[in-house]
């Protein structure tokens, strides 16, 4: 009962908070909202599969030039709308041709497809449309992207925790453990992992398309910033990838460190964040939920 | 027509030809041994049937349907098992989570409690049903080879293909083995056996073929095959595992 009762609750609670908190407070909740729901989205596939994308920045980076390029010909809806079906179809183009590749091979693609999107489209602003930089003028209160921002999240753990029980799920996990044996049990690995693959594509636009008014000003090196990705796995990873509430567990401490240390350090800030991956690595390789059940389980056999 | 038909598979690596030209043919619920020396393409045809390596020329076809050119997965719904000869389990499951997914992913694509019954029954008949909650990973090999045993029949197939199962196994487990492999023949399953161990061969085959340089070289009953000269030559200079 209490189960099922704390979710909305907590949701409920939420939702409020930005009745109470400063501006500044409100750019730190909107903040972790996203990256709550970049790193749930992004384990949705890679937390099971272990297939480690970098790709992250280039699907959010999508989203905030979707709404760039869209946001004064279209109403809003529309805008996330053609957003998503970006991101959607972006996914299933890279999908059908890379997902193929295993280990360190797809993170070095999925990296070099972040900065492909990049230069691309830097190209075409440069070349064809004659700008680098493009102004977001939308009607969308802080409050409403905060509000927007916790839907989507709230969305990609219902998601996912529907997701794990399903089939789907079974053969996500199963494909993370051993491709030979899923295949040979029935398992379409094309299908399983680009549909796991396309889903959690098109949450991370959708999170880019939502927080991109926060931008004001947008042009490819800001958005497709290549630390989005990174933070977003080490999120993951320290919290648990392949746990429902792993990737949200990680990403709130871990943003919140990364904002203290940008404005302290803005400088070495790099240097620390390097640091903090190491850490997290040799430390809680599995991540903190993993880690603390197996305490949980060795207290309990004592 | 017969339910397996290996119609002149071909697999080149390069200028390697590991199965060359290999033609024969098993019934519904026969058994049949693959002999043949170290390297002599026996794996490699159970990769080219279950699909786990395309073939350079042939055709496979299970009960009149072409399954060669079909992907890993669709063989696998079609009703052919495998394990392997490294055994692979997934060691963070469960005993029953392993075994679950052929019953999930297979030919009847259970769900919930179904597939957990196919997943009990298959670990029953290995006699790990007692440790169905245990991990994997905390197996001894023997348990492991017998868990890959139970994922493949959990998959309910009607062809079974084993690569050197009964290897590693000490004297007593290898007379219980031989006794499952019988029982499961006895039930309808057809099964593709590659083994040394020519005792046990012996023992559950009435019908051998046998490899040599990736060429069948011998199709006949298991008694006149291991005096065959030819077969005999194609072990010598090799030691005979048995």
């Amino acid at each position: 009962m209490i189960r099922l009762l704390l979710p909305p609750a907590a949701l409920a609670l939420l939702a409020v908070w930005p009745m109470m908190v400063s501006d500044y407070g409100l750019g730190l909740l909107i903040g972790a909202a996203t990256y709550v729901t970049l790193a749930s989205a992004w384990a949705l596939f890679s937390g099971q599969t272990h297939y480690v994308s970098l790709a992250t920045v280039a699907f959010y980076g999508t989203g905030a030039y979707a709404v760039a390029v869209l946001n004064e010909a279209l109403p809003y809806p529309a805008v996330l709308l053609c957003a998503a079906l970006a991101g959607a179809a972006m996914a299933l183009a890279v999908g059908l041709s890379t997902l193929r590749l295993r280990g360190v091979y797809f993170v070095i693609f999925s990296f070099g497809l972040a900065e492909l999107v990049r230069q691309l489209i830097t190209w075409y602003e440069v070349n064809v449309t004659g700008t680098l930089g493009r102004y977001i003028f939308l009607d969308v209160t802080a409050r409403g992207i905060y509000w927007q921002m916790l839907a989507l999240g709230a969305a990609t753990i219902a998601l996912t925790a529907w997701i794990n029980r399903s089939r789907l799920g079974m053969a996500l996990r199963v494909i993370g453990d051993d491709e030979e044996v899923a295949a040979h049990s029935g398992i379409n690995l094309a299908r399983t992992k680009l549909a796991a693959f396309v889903l959690s594509a098109v949450i991370l636009t959708l999170a880019g398309a939502i927080t991109s008014p926060r931008y004001v000003y947008v042009e490819p090196s800001i958005v497709f910033n290549p630390t989005v990705s990174f933070l977003t796995v080490i999120m993951a990873l320290l919290g648990g990838a392949n746990r429902l509430w792993g990737p949200a567990l990680g990403a709130v401490p871990l943003f919140l460190a990364f904002e203290w240390l940008s404005a302290h350090f803005p400088d070495t800030y790099p240097v620390l964040l390097g640091l903090l991956f190491i850490g997290v690595v040799f430390l809680v390789p599995q991540g903190i939920l993993p880690a603390a059940e197996r305490l949980m389980r060795r207290r309990a056999g004592a | 027509m017969s339910f397996l038909e290996i119609i002149g598979a071909e697999k080149r690596f390069g200028g390697l030809r590991a199965v060359d030209g290999v033609s024969f043919a098993l019934e519904r619920g026969e058994i049949a041994g693959l002999l043949g020396p170290n390297g002599s393409g026996k794996t490699t045809l159970i990769n080219l049937i279950s699909g786990a390596l395309p073939m350079s020329a042939g055709e496979i076809r299970l009960g009149g349907r072409r399954i060669s050119g079909l992907g890993r997965d669709r063989i696998a719904r079609a009703g052919v098992a495998r394990t392997f000869q490294l055994v692979r389990i997934l060691p963070s499951l469960s005993l029953r989570e392993n075994v679950m997914i052929p019953a999930v992913f297979g030919r009847r694509a259970h769900w919930g409690r179904e597939a957990e019954r196919v997943a009990a029954g298959a670990l029953d008949l290995v006699g790990l049903s007692a440790r169905a909650s245990a991990s994997a990973g905390d197996l001894t090999y023997i348990d492991q080879k017998r868990l890959e045993l139970a994922r493949a029949l959990a998959a309910e197939p009607e062809l079974l293909l084993l690569d050197e199962w009964l290897a590693g196994l000490n004297p007593t487990e290898l007379a219980e083995g031989v006794a499952l492999i019988r029982r499961l023949q006895g039930e309808g399953l057809a099964i593709l056996m590659v083994e040394h161990i020519l005792d046990a061969v012996r023992a559950l085959c009435p019908r051998v073929v046998v490899m040599n340089s990736g060429r069948l070289i011998a199709d006949e009953a298991t008694a006149a095959a291991l005096s065959d000269p030819k077969v005999i030559a194609a072990y010598l200079g090799e030691e005979a595992d048995a």
